[in-house]
């Protein structure tokens, strides 16, 4: 989970308190940040540790940018999987929640393997599938699974959490299937419908990540997840630490973005993007 | 008005009158018998009021009347065509809470009754505006639900009930969850709308005082299983207003129909 930020409510309390707190709620991690590096790089100089056991974080630095053809090619091909995971998963989970919720029948035939599919490893599904597969499908396979199930149950919670009455309401007026759904239930499960997705940008990241180490463990990829492997047995560590560097900036951005997308959607009228003044 | 119905409907209430309900009971599903029998007749143009203690099945008797919920036995009969979709287009109904989307400005949470049996836009617009005039939020159409008071909140939910102008308006203890002095406000603003536009009211309410100041008609209603305890016809003068709260008259009401309460809530854990 190290592509998650370290505090995941920052986005929702952020209007809370007023300017010096949120300076200071910014500048802190900064603070601690600055300090992290400065001491690897003290204890890296004063002791002489090879950059094969320990790369200075100024080492690591000249890698990125002297790597840097090599890295933004792999980190494209790790973003673009992770993209095509996330949009399947986005899709899958929300019309296949959709359809649970339009019929019991499907739900009860089809749930249990949706659960199945989530709490089974995928590290240790990315191998069949990499038989199975083409290589690239395999990996965007690999994200959709672990992303999926997010969207999924979170949009099933969303669409079972309609206001009663206001269900009562669409009744009385003789709403249909598809007006309720499109004018109530949709709308209602929206807030988690992109809560789930905030989880599932992180995730699918995750699962393309792990099918390229399973892929790259075959000798083939190109990925960062698959630079870092090869890296690994190339002794050339300072690579790994550029790479894993990417990987983690790549995973904060998909999150803020999602965030701020949630936020965006919602500002007007809900609770979880409104300040305690409003 | 009623004839169209009168072929599928048996219940269909007799002229003159706007609802019927003929020995309803409701038993629900875990065995609780909530109502009944009940055998109520509301006139067309009344304002009926059921009062009761809290659990007494009064809410229960409005969502049946609204079709939301189906009697265990007994016939429901509400003048007025059912439309192809089964929606009632002579029914408005206000609920306990305003019960708004909260994605959507006031304009279209009003419209929202428009929209569903596809009226058309341009017309849909004026009614809307219409509705929100006669509840005096011509101004907040664009405001959504948080950034308005409980009482402005409620007047919207009224607004949407009256959009589709239907004959015969229930409202589930509407006030019940606003300050005494909004709850004031709009008491009297609801007897200046029903005095304008002679619909039907049932109103639901634990409030002595309001279903009084109300109602022509008190129904006093029993602990569970509800049935009807005692009624009474509130003669004041009209057009009622806050002279009639401090006469002798309106405590002389209350005070008879809070004896006939009291024996309903006898035996109940408070």
């Amino acid at each position: 989970m190290g592509a998650l930020p370290s505090s995941p409510l920052a986005t929702g309390q952020a209007n809370v308190g007023s300017r010096p707190l949120v300076l200071l709620r910014i500048l802190l991690p900064v603070i601690v940040l600055a300090a992290g590096i400065a001491a690897w790089e003290l204890v890296v100089r004063l002791n002489d540790i090879e950059p094969y056991v320990l790369p200075a974080p100024s080492v690591v630095f000249q890698t990125l940018v002297g790597d840097w053809p090599v890295l933004s090619q792999s980190l494209l091909t790790t973003l673009l999987t992770t993209l095509e995971g996330f949009v399947a998963a986005a899709f899958g989970g929300i019309v296949l929640a959709l359809l649970f919720n339009q019929s019991k029948w499907l739900e009860y035939s089809l749930f249990p393997y949706a659960v199945i599919l989530q709490v089974t490893p995928v590290i240790a599904i990315a191998p069949l599938l990499l038989i199975y597969l083409p290589q690239q499908t395999a990996v965007v396979a690999c994200a959709w699974i672990v992303a999926f199930f997010p969207v999924l149950s979170n949009t099933t919670l969303g669409l079972n959490s309609v206001d009663r009455n206001l269900a009562g309401l669409f009744q009385l007026y003789g709403a249909s299937r598809m007006q309720t759904l499109r004018y109530l239930k949709l709308p209602a499960a929206l807030p988690h419908i992109l809560g789930g997705l905030r989880i599932a940008g992180g995730l699918s990241l995750i699962g393309a990540v792990v099918a390229e180490i399973a892929a790259g463990s075959a000798g083939a990829g190109s990925g960062l997840a698959y630079r870092i492997a090869e890296s690994g047995y190339r002794l050339n560590i300072p690579r790994m630490f550029a790479a894993l560097l990417l990987l983690s900036a790549a995973g904060i951005v998909i999150y803020a973005a999602l965030a701020l997308t949630s936020h965006l959607v919602l500002r007007r009228w809900h609770e979880s993007a409104l300040g305690k003044d409003n | 008005m009623a004839e169209p119905a009168a072929l599928s409907d048996p219940g269909v209430p007799r002229a003159g009158l706007a609802v019927t309900l003929r020995g309803v009971t409701k038993v629900y599903d875990n065995g609780i018998a909530a109502l009944g029998p009940l055998d109520l007749d509301v006139r067309k143009g009344e304002f009926v009021s059921l009062l009761g203690p809290s659990g007494c099945g009064k809410s229960t008797a409005l969502r049946l009347i609204a079709g939301l919920s189906a009697p265990t036995s007994g016939s429901v009969g509400v003048a007025g065509p059912v439309s192809a979709n089964g929606a009632r287009h002579s029914i408005g109904f206000v609920f306990q809470e305003p019960t708004l989307m909260p994605w959507a400005t006031v304009r279209e949470n009003v419209r929202l009754p428009l929209k569903l049996s596809r009226v058309p836009a341009a017309q849909a617009a004026e009614r809307v505006r219409a509705a929100l005039t006669q509840v005096g939020l011509a101004d907040f159409a664009d405001a959504f639900p948080r950034e308005l008071s409980g009482g402005m909140k409620m007047r919207v939910s009224l607004a949407r009930a009256l959009v589709t102008d239907p004959d015969i308006l229930l409202m589930d203890e509407p006030f019940a969850a606003l300050d005494e002095i909004t709850r004031f406000r709009l008491n009297n603003d609801l007897l200046a709308l029903w005095r304008d536009l002679r619909k039907t009211v049932i109103f639901v309410t634990h409030s002595v005082f309001e279903s009084v100041y109300l109602s022509q008609r008190v129904i006093v209603m029993t602990a569970r299983p509800g049935r009807i305890g005692a009624e009474f016809r509130i003669d004041a003068p009209e057009p009622r207003a806050e002279e009639f709260r401090t006469s002798a008259d309106y405590a002389g009401y209350c005070r008879r129909v809070s004896g006939a309460l009291e024996p309903s809530c006898q035996g109940q854990a408070v």
